[in-house]
């Protein structure tokens, strides 16, 4: 035993502070029943895909991917979804919660009606490969076609490109997308045919159209002049609402529409 | 179902590697449809409402409406003028409008083209006939029961 550890043989308490129970924090975490409604589809054995309902008992801090967790590995280990970091930055569990897009890993159970069954179903107008599972192919296609990436024409300095304050100001909103894909699927014009770009492709065709150290801006303007473009949008909000990262995503397309506007009239 | 209430996207095209995007279009058709949706507008509010005070506020108002009334004013250039630009802004404004609902809801091809085909058809049969009235109008017709405008000279 050292000699440091003699004069108090109780270990340290948690909080040295002591919290009333009507503040919060001191207690204990509530915890309430929940019913997940998940939309299951399985191509290996039905074409069909089905509602299924899972009970239990979450806590207050869960979030809504918490009890996914809790289904897969407690209660049904076939249910698939995609997840990486867990704390809304990967961008890979963009799903329909309660008919709103929405990060699973951002959603808190306490936030919703935990009376009624919370509904989790795909985002739509991507194919379904297996149950909140999506194929991100035709969302990544259009994200690509808009060239994702400095295009700098001037030879390549020895240090880093210098930009003023104002300058990054003026894309920061748009720099912030985690290509969650939760606003192009909750977007209409996308679910007819999936040919227009969508809200992510624009926005990220944004991030460089408006980088004062980019040099083809003309030509990411000239790939979304298109017919399939950012003409195609008819300012629902549906994706700026979906935004999981409070981008502006209907603000940052007109002013896509403005700069093409500008540069052709 | 869930899984395929929407088609998968780029699925209709008839060249069909699988999510084949259309053809880039490399024309500014649409910028100048949408340029032209927010300027009609604006004009066919002044145009629509300068309609609706003249026609229905002035005067006596709609009382003052009959045959005598609209011949009145179509044999005046101003409202000739004012009426053409109001048929045409409004027919093209109003067709713009639903080719682009076409387009946003009709997911075949070939449901797409009919739908715009029977539109353009009848845009233009209403504008050519709306045109020709205005410019062909007779306001003092041979043989009239009806109140004729004051300046027919009748026989």
């Amino acid at each position: 035993m050292s000699p440091v550890e003699t004069a108090e043989s109780a270990p340290e308490p948690a909080s040295k502070i002591e919290l009333p129970a009507h503040l919060g924090g001191g207690g204990e975490i509530p915890t309430f029943d929940v019913t997940l409604r998940v939309r299951r589809y399985d191509p290996e054995f039905s074409d069909e895909s089905k509602w299924e309902d899972f009970r239990m008992t979450m806590y207050g801090t869960d979030r809504v991917l918490d009890a996914l967790h809790k289904v897969k590995w407690e209660q049904d280990g076939s249910l698939s979804f995609r997840r990486s970091c867990a704390h809304g930055v990967c961008g890979s569990d963009a799903m329909r919660i309660n008919g709103r897009n929405r990060l699973a890993c951002k959603t808190l159970l306490k936030d919703l009606d935990t009376s009624k069954p919370i509904l989790v179903e795909p985002i739509k107008g991507l194919p379904v490969e297996k149950d909140l599972i999506v194929d991100m192919e035709p969302f990544f296609q259009s994200f690509r076609e808009i060239m994702p990436f400095l295009i700098n024409r001037d030879h390549a300095p020895t240090k880093e490109r210098l930009q003023s304050a104002e300058e990054r100001a003026r894309f920061d909103d748009t720099t912030k997308c985690i290509l969650c894909a939760a606003c192009t699927s909750s977007c209409p014009v996308f679910w007819t045919d999936g040919q227009y770009f969508g809200p992510a492709a624009i926005v990220n065709a944004h991030r460089f159209i408006f980088d004062s150290r980019d040099d083809a801006g003309d030509m990411r303007l000239e790939i979304l002049n298109d017919k399939e473009g950012v003409w195609r949008c008819r300012t629902v909000f549906n994706c700026t609402e979906a935004c999981p990262r409070g981008i502006q995503v209907t603000q940052a397309i007109a002013e896509v529409k403005q700069a093409i506007l500008s540069r052709q009239v | 179902m869930s899984a395929d209430s929407i088609a998968a996207p780029r699925s209709n095209s008839a060249q069909s590697p699988k999510y084949k995007r259309n053809k880039a279009s490399h024309s500014s058709f649409e910028m100048i449809a949408w340029l032209f949706m927010r300027l009609s507008g604006v004009v066919l509010i002044v145009l629509i409402f300068g309609h609706l005070f003249v026609n229905l506020m002035v005067g006596e108002g709609i009382h003052a409406i009959d045959f005598g009334f609209v011949a009145g004013k179509w044999s005046d250039p101003f409202w000739q003028i004012w009426d053409l630009a109001m048929l045409w802004l409004a027919m093209l404004h109003g067709s713009n409008g639903v080719r682009t609902i076409i387009n946003d809801y009709a997911d075949r091809d070939g449901t797409r083209m009919t739908l715009k085909a029977v539109l353009y058809v009848a845009s233009a049969v209403i504008i050519v006939l709306g045109t020709l009235v205005i410019f062909t109008f007779d306001p003092c017709p041979a043989g009239a029961v009806i109140d004729l405008p004051s300046f027919c000279t009748v026989p």
